[in-house]
């Protein structure tokens, strides 16, 4: 009991620290609410060799914490749906950006907060990964990881061209710093890896980027420095290194109850969780807006579009076209895209296809329960179609069910063509003599990277299109820069296209419209006959 | 009968419309043209308002029209005005025959107005017509509406029900903008478009009064008799 006491003492004194204000970052309003300086700790005050010394000194303390942390989707990569059954997570899923991790490890898991994950077949338990405390807590804002370590940060001597996993030139991460620095997540921790999702700035899901770093309101009401400045830990709370908010199984809905207060929930990260069910003030409109919170997702009418602030998001990617090469047999780029702050990005690469990109996106709406389907190793597609790579569940009625924005990918990827299923694919690999990024061969790239994933392959592939959907959260707008009643109320509105909706506005022309229009004619008509009837009959009285 | 008895009659000026039925008509076409043109927008017809502002204006449109109808008819009903709403078949066919033959060939209005009968017996008609099942099923419909979030979980198809709901009143609607045109057009018919306005507008008109009537209102009401 005593023990016990003293373990869930210190993992509530972790989770309470937060550095010293003179290291904080200003952009963050976490409140110093720490009661040690990591700085005084003996043990941290070593000339640190690696990223996993520090762990080792980390968890001299937070005795709980590796292992809470290792048993979190952010180490396992691994999510057992308790819905569908599937096996998710990055480790399992193949989605319409680079595929798969499966064969492109060590620059895949740059990402993955752990150090030296090499191989997808195994779990990092049983590689012997140690867990990343510093990518997640370090508050001195020099911490980072190499884009193709397998987790390891640059250290000194930084080889020459290493990149960071932002795209930035690499310095050397002095470890001691960070390790005396660490503090409550602030938003450059989850957004060095969240924010570059997909291989770049908000290539993946569109309302995560580095503008969230430091966004005006009119980008995010929530995260914005003269909004309410939140961090992402703000809402994605956490318990024991266990978070809320996972896009494997959204809390589509919250019957938010009034027993409950804000923030005292940690298995959450729903709007309702703060704002309740009935959020609009009890006001004629507000009430008619309540009203709609039995269709609607909040996130429907606050985020009118998402990828603002100047970052486009990636919107189709066709790896077909990959391969190209010039006439020497050199790699091609070719630059058409110019952001609305002047970057230039990719169209083409020979490596990756042809690319389309955009900004302030208007999103594309279903119903959503939460559930989604992927297309991944246990699925066959129907390849004469558009194959919806994650599929979206949910339809009016079912309780759960919202109208929700969506990212929806545009994708033209390889599968096989015999088993109909979307190929796992290896594409990064330097010193390979099979890796598409290397070799600009698809045959050698699928064969190889399908052995990487542990999955049959009949040899033969070919292209399909591809939907690929991202439910879009944040970038939420100040209310008044909410949707308007008529953006989706008129006639090819927002929603038009999603079923079991009947919205006043969408149909001018209706049954009753159409009855009620011919009978009004007919009277006019009428009355006009009459007119004339009269002039007549005065007419002939006059003669 | 009256007509029939051909007692000595004296064309008086009375007071026909009391100050709150002027009220009640005016406001009553007031708010009525708001409803029309901000449901028109509703129902996407045209783009003179905008969505929402065009729902909150038609919801506090009709809620006042309800709210003036419910005052209507406590008036109706303790001034004993209701029995000038009740139709009678009598005079009709007369009414009828005019508007659709014997005003080409300038004829009369066949109809006197009475003291006691301000409504010739078609626009009687019409007027029942309107209040017993027109209005009733504009604002039935409209309540309903209104507070389709009250009574969706409790039935099955909602959407069903919101589609049939929202179709009658919109059909309702169109009626009443049918009477609209006919009832303005029918005001030219007769004695004329002013004649016909005015009263309505001051109160008084020209009425054939009985000499009972007459000393009536010379004795006990005075100030109806200009």
């Amino acid at each position: 009991m005593f023990r016990s006491g003293l373990i869930s003492l210190g993992v509530r004194v972790f989770l309470a620290v937060s550095l010293s204000a003179g290291v904080a970052s200003a952009q963050q309003s976490l409140p110093n609410t720490s009661t040690a300086d990591h700085s005084q700790f003996k043990i941290l005050q070593q000339d640190f060799k690696s990223g996993p010394e520090v762990t080792e000194a980390c968890v001299s303390c937070h005795t709980q914490a590796d292992d809470q942390f290792m048993h979190s989707i952010h180490f396992t990569w691994e999510f057992d749906h308790p819905v569908t059954g599937q096996k998710l997570g990055k480790r399992n899923v193949v989605n319409s950006f680079c595929g798969n991790v499966a064969g492109n490890e060590a620059r895949c898991t740059s990402c993955h907060a752990g150090y030296g994950w090499e191989d997808m077949s195994v779990t990092p338990q049983e590689q012997g990964v140690t867990a990343d405390c510093l990518v997640c807590h370090d508050t001195s804002g020099q911490y980072t990881k190499a884009d193709s370590k397998a987790g390891h940060p640059p250290l000194d001597p930084v080889a020459e061209g290493t990149k960071t996993i932002t795209g930035a030139k690499a310095w050397a991460v002095d470890l001691t710093k960070a390790a005396q620095s660490v503090g409550t997540s602030t938003r450059e921790n989850c957004g060095n890896c969240h924010f570059y999702g997909g291989g770049g700035d908000n290539v993946k899901h569109g309302d995560l980027s580095s503008v969230l770093y430091n966004p005006s309101i009119d980008v995010d009401v929530h995260m914005s420095p003269e909004g309410e400045n939140m961090t992402c830990s703000t809402c994605h709370v956490s318990d024991q290194h266990q978070w809320s908010g996972s896009r494997y199984n959204v809390m589509a809905s919250d019957a938010h109850s009034e027993m409950l207060k804000p923030g005292e929930r940690r298995d959450v990260a729903t709007c309702q969780s703060c704002h309740g069910t009935e959020p609009h003030p009890a006001t004629l409109m507000g009430a008619k807006l309540n009203n709609h919170t039995d269709m609607l997702a909040c996130q429907t009418c606050h985020i009118p579009a998402f990828a603002k602030g100047g970052v486009p998001t990636k919107t189709k990617w066709d790896w077909s076209t990959a391969g190209r090469l010039d006439a020497e047999g050199k790699p091609i780029h070719e630059d058409n895209y110019t952001s609305s702050t002047g970057a230039k990005l990719h169209t083409y690469l020979s490596t990756k296809g042809d690319f389309e990109y955009g900004e302030n996106v208007e999103p594309y709406y279903a119903w959503f329960d939460g559930q989604v389907e992927y297309a991944t190793r246990d699925r066959e597609i129907a390849p004469s179609s558009t194959v919806e790579v994650n599929s979206i569940k949910g339809a009016r009625g079912d309780g759960v069910s919202r109208i929700w924005p969506f990212k929806r990918m545009e994708g033209r990827q390889a599968y096989d063509t015999e088993s109909n299923k979307l190929v796992f694919n290896h594409v990064w690999g330097p010193t390979t003599d099979t890796a598409l990024w290397t070799n600009f061969d698809w045959g050698k790239s699928i064969e190889a990277g399908m052995k990487a994933a542990g999955q049959p392959y009949s040899g033969n592939f070919d292209f399909v299109d591809t939907y690929m959907y991202w439910p879009i959260t944040h970038m939420v707008a100040p209310a008044d820069q909410a949707l308007k009643c008529g953006s989706c109320h008129s006639e090819d509105g927002r929603l038009e296209g999603v079923p079991g909706v009947h919205m006043p506005g969408t149909r001018p022309f209706g049954v009753a419209s159409l009855l009620g229009i011919a009978m009004v004619l007919a009277t006019i008509a009428g009355v006009l006959a009459h007119i004339a009837l009269r002039v007549i009959g005065r007419r002939r009285r006059e003669h | 009968m009256s007509v029939k008895a051909k007692p000595k009659l004296h064309e008086r000026c009375v007071k026909v419309y009391p100050l709150f039925e002027r009220l009640w008509h005016w406001s009553q076409m007031a708010l009525i043209f708001v409803l029309l043109f901000t449901g028109l927008a509703i129902s996407g017809i045209h783009n003179g308002i905008h969505f929402g502002p065009a729902v909150m204006l038609h919801t506090v449109a009709a809620l006042t029209l309800l709210a003036l109808w419910v005052f209507a008819t406590f008036w109706l009903f303790t001034t004993g005005t209701w029995r000038q709403f009740i139709p009678k078949i009598e005079g009709m066919i007369d009414v009828a025959k005019f508007y659709a033959w014997g005003v080409f060939k300038g004829e009369e209005h066949p109809y006197k107005k009475m003291f006691w009968r301000k409504h010739n017996p078609l626009q009687a008609a019409t007027y029942f017509g309107l209040k017993w099942f027109v209005f009733p099923a504009i604002w039935s419909t409209g309540l309903l509406y209104l507070t389709y979030n009250f009574w969706a979980d409790s039935v099955s198809d909602a959407s069903f029900w919101i589609w049939l709901i929202s179709n009658l009143h919109i059909l309702s609607a169109y009626v009443i903008a049918a009477f609209i045109i006919v009832h303005v057009y029918l005001l030219t018919v007769g004695h004329g478009f002013r004649a016909h306005v005015r009263p309505m507008i001051t109160g008084y008109d020209e009425i054939e009064l009985t000499p009972e009537q007459e000393a009536y209102l010379e004795t006990n009401e005075p100030g109806r008799l200009r």
